[in-house]
């Protein structure tokens, strides 16, 4: 079977002042369909790089990522992205930001708000369907940026550090919401994070990148069975695979010599 | 309570306002009676006000600087606007137009004068142009300033959701750069209306510029203080009239 995404021999090196900075070095990935995966490691490991090489928004320098066995060439609406920083369009409502994927697409304005007005339903905005985004907390503001990227139907989610700038309960709200929907329609998930618990908790399956040249260190497979819940969180299967891709996260080779 | 920094309530701050005015006209009317020759007290002024309205005469001045003013702004934005664009999405264009703008903000649009009157005559013409001028530069350099500062997130939000370069123009640029364009919009019209005053010293028939430059030539200060109020409060009225329009458009945004 095809793998949803592919990374082939992925390189990106970044022009900086003082020569270039490699960002990846030859990544080789692939995610299954339906898949949960969680791309978690140090800062400079690369783990947006590949993301944005993904959705289509940084043309690498090398290799390829195939998405249903085609080559990426820029953005594409199959492939929906929600940013740490929420990017909603700050002069639309709720609604309008929804609507927005939907208007591109040329969805008729009846069926488009129907459409829209589930999906703000869906995230719990219904009260909030009118409100400009600088009104809404930030876990209400990525909920509607859920909601928005959600609303076109994409194949594959990518996810750049959603729930990073939020509160600690909030994050785990929305961690749960998202669990619950991706097991209803098994839409293959790519989720970067700097967290540990959160790589633990959601994927099926842990890809701990290194820095330095940004590559895969380790894949580390979640056995845990869905739906996760607290119980799970407390658990020590919980707590063993929390250690192991701690470890690996934070007791890195600093350096390529000496790595295989 | 009084040091703190925060902006005194809505009540107190009118009174304040009134308090402020009540001053100034106390420190006038003392300045009248300290014995400056020919300097006129506040009743003087207002009685030379009602003349300058009864016969006419302060009417057509304050129309033809508003004329003048309308219609370079006016031009001037309209041009900039595009311009701007074209600069803050072609770097290209940008950098054909970018050291000539920069070169021209530094030259006053008044130093422009001499030169326009003997390229374009005494009429109209000169004029305007040099409020043309002088909106043009603030409003093309914020402009293109907007469009430069549009947060990447939101463009690679656009394109994700499908949005071609069309639409992430029409649909993300220019609301995103509104509000710079407003900004610049004010700064342009308080030069405009700057620089239509002093103009109008220079060469005019009418005016409020014109008005006071034969003022002066008669030692007539009560109708200065005339021209030189009006001028101050239109110049007022037409910010806050920017401003108004500037909260309403761009209320959506973030404010810290």
């Amino acid at each position: 079977m095809t793998p949803k995404i592919e990374f082939r021999g992925l390189s990106h090196r970044f022009e900086l002042g003082a020569g270039d900075f490699a960002a990846l070095d030859d990544v080789d990935l692939s995610i299954a369909e339906g898949e949960f995966v969680t791309v978690v490691g140090p800062s400079g490991c690369g783990k947006s790089t590949l993301m944005n090489a993904a959705a289509g928004l940084l043309t690498p320098t090398g290799g390829e990522v195939l998405v249903d066995g085609a080559a990426v060439h820029g953005p594409s609406p199959q492939r929906g992205v929600i940013f740490q920083q929420y990017a909603l369009f700050p002069w639309m409502s709720v609604r309008k930001n929804v609507e927005f994927g939907l208007k591109i697409a040329g969805v008729g304005q009846a069926e488009r708000r129907a459409k829209a007005q589930h999906f703000i339903d869906l995230v719990g905005l219904t009260d909030f369907a009118d409100a400009l985004p600088r009104t809404l907390s930030g876990g209400m503001k990525q909920r509607c940026a859920i909601a928005r990227a959600y609303a076109v139907d994409p194949t594959v989610l990518l996810m750049d550090e959603p729930f990073g700038a939020l509160d600690a309960l909030t994050r785990v709200q929305l961690q749960d919401r998202l669990l619950d929907t991706w097991s209803r329609d098994r839409r293959t998930v790519m989720f970067i994070t700097h967290d540990v618990d959160e790589a633990v908790y959601l994927a099926n399956r842990v890809i701990v990148m290194a820095a330095r040249p940004g590559r895969v260190h380790q894949v580390i497979d979640v056995g845990l069975p869905y739906p996760r819940s607290e119980e799970i969180r407390l658990s020590p299967e919980f707590a063993e695979l929390r250690r192991q891709v701690w470890h690996a996260v934070y007791h890195q080779p600093t350096t390529l010599e000496g790595s295989p | 309570m009084s040091r703190s920094a925060k902006r005194p309530a809505k009540g107190s701050a009118l009174l304040l306002t009134a308090g402020s005015g009540v001053l100034g006209l106390l420190v006038w009317t003392l300045l009248a009676n300290s014995g400056i020759q020919g300097f006129p007290g506040p009743l003087s002024v207002v009685e030379r006000f009602g003349t300058l309205v009864g016969d006419g005469t302060l009417p057509l001045d304050l129309l033809a600087s508003l004329r003048r003013v309308l219609i370079g702004f006016v031009l001037g934005v309209v041009l900039a606007v595009p311009v701007g664009f074209l600069m803050g999405w072609y770097p290209a264009i940008r950098g054909l137009i970018e050291p000539w703008l920069q070169f021209f903000r530094m030259v006053p649009p008044l130093a422009i004068i001499p030169l326009a009157i003997v390229l374009l005559g005494i009429g109209e013409t000169p004029k305007i142009f040099v409020i043309f001028l002088a909106s043009f530069l603030s409003s093309v350099v914020s402009t293109f300033q907007g469009v430069v500062s549009v947060d990447n997130t939101l463009i690679n939000a656009a394109r994700v959701l499908g949005a071609k370069d069309r639409t992430v123009f029409t649909g993300v640029v220019i609301p995103a750069s509104t509000p710079f364009i407003l900004v610049g919009m004010r700064i342009g019209l308080g030069a405009s209306w700057a620089t239509v005053v002093a103009a109008e010293l220079i060469a005019a028939q009418e005016g409020l510029g014109y008005r006071m430059q034969q003022a002066q030539l008669y030692y007539d200060l009560s109708t200065i203080f005339v021209q030189l109020i009006v001028i101050g409060l239109v110049g007022l009225l037409m910010d806050r009239a920017l401003l108004l329009a500037e909260r309403r458009l761009t209320g959506w945004q973030e404010r810290r």
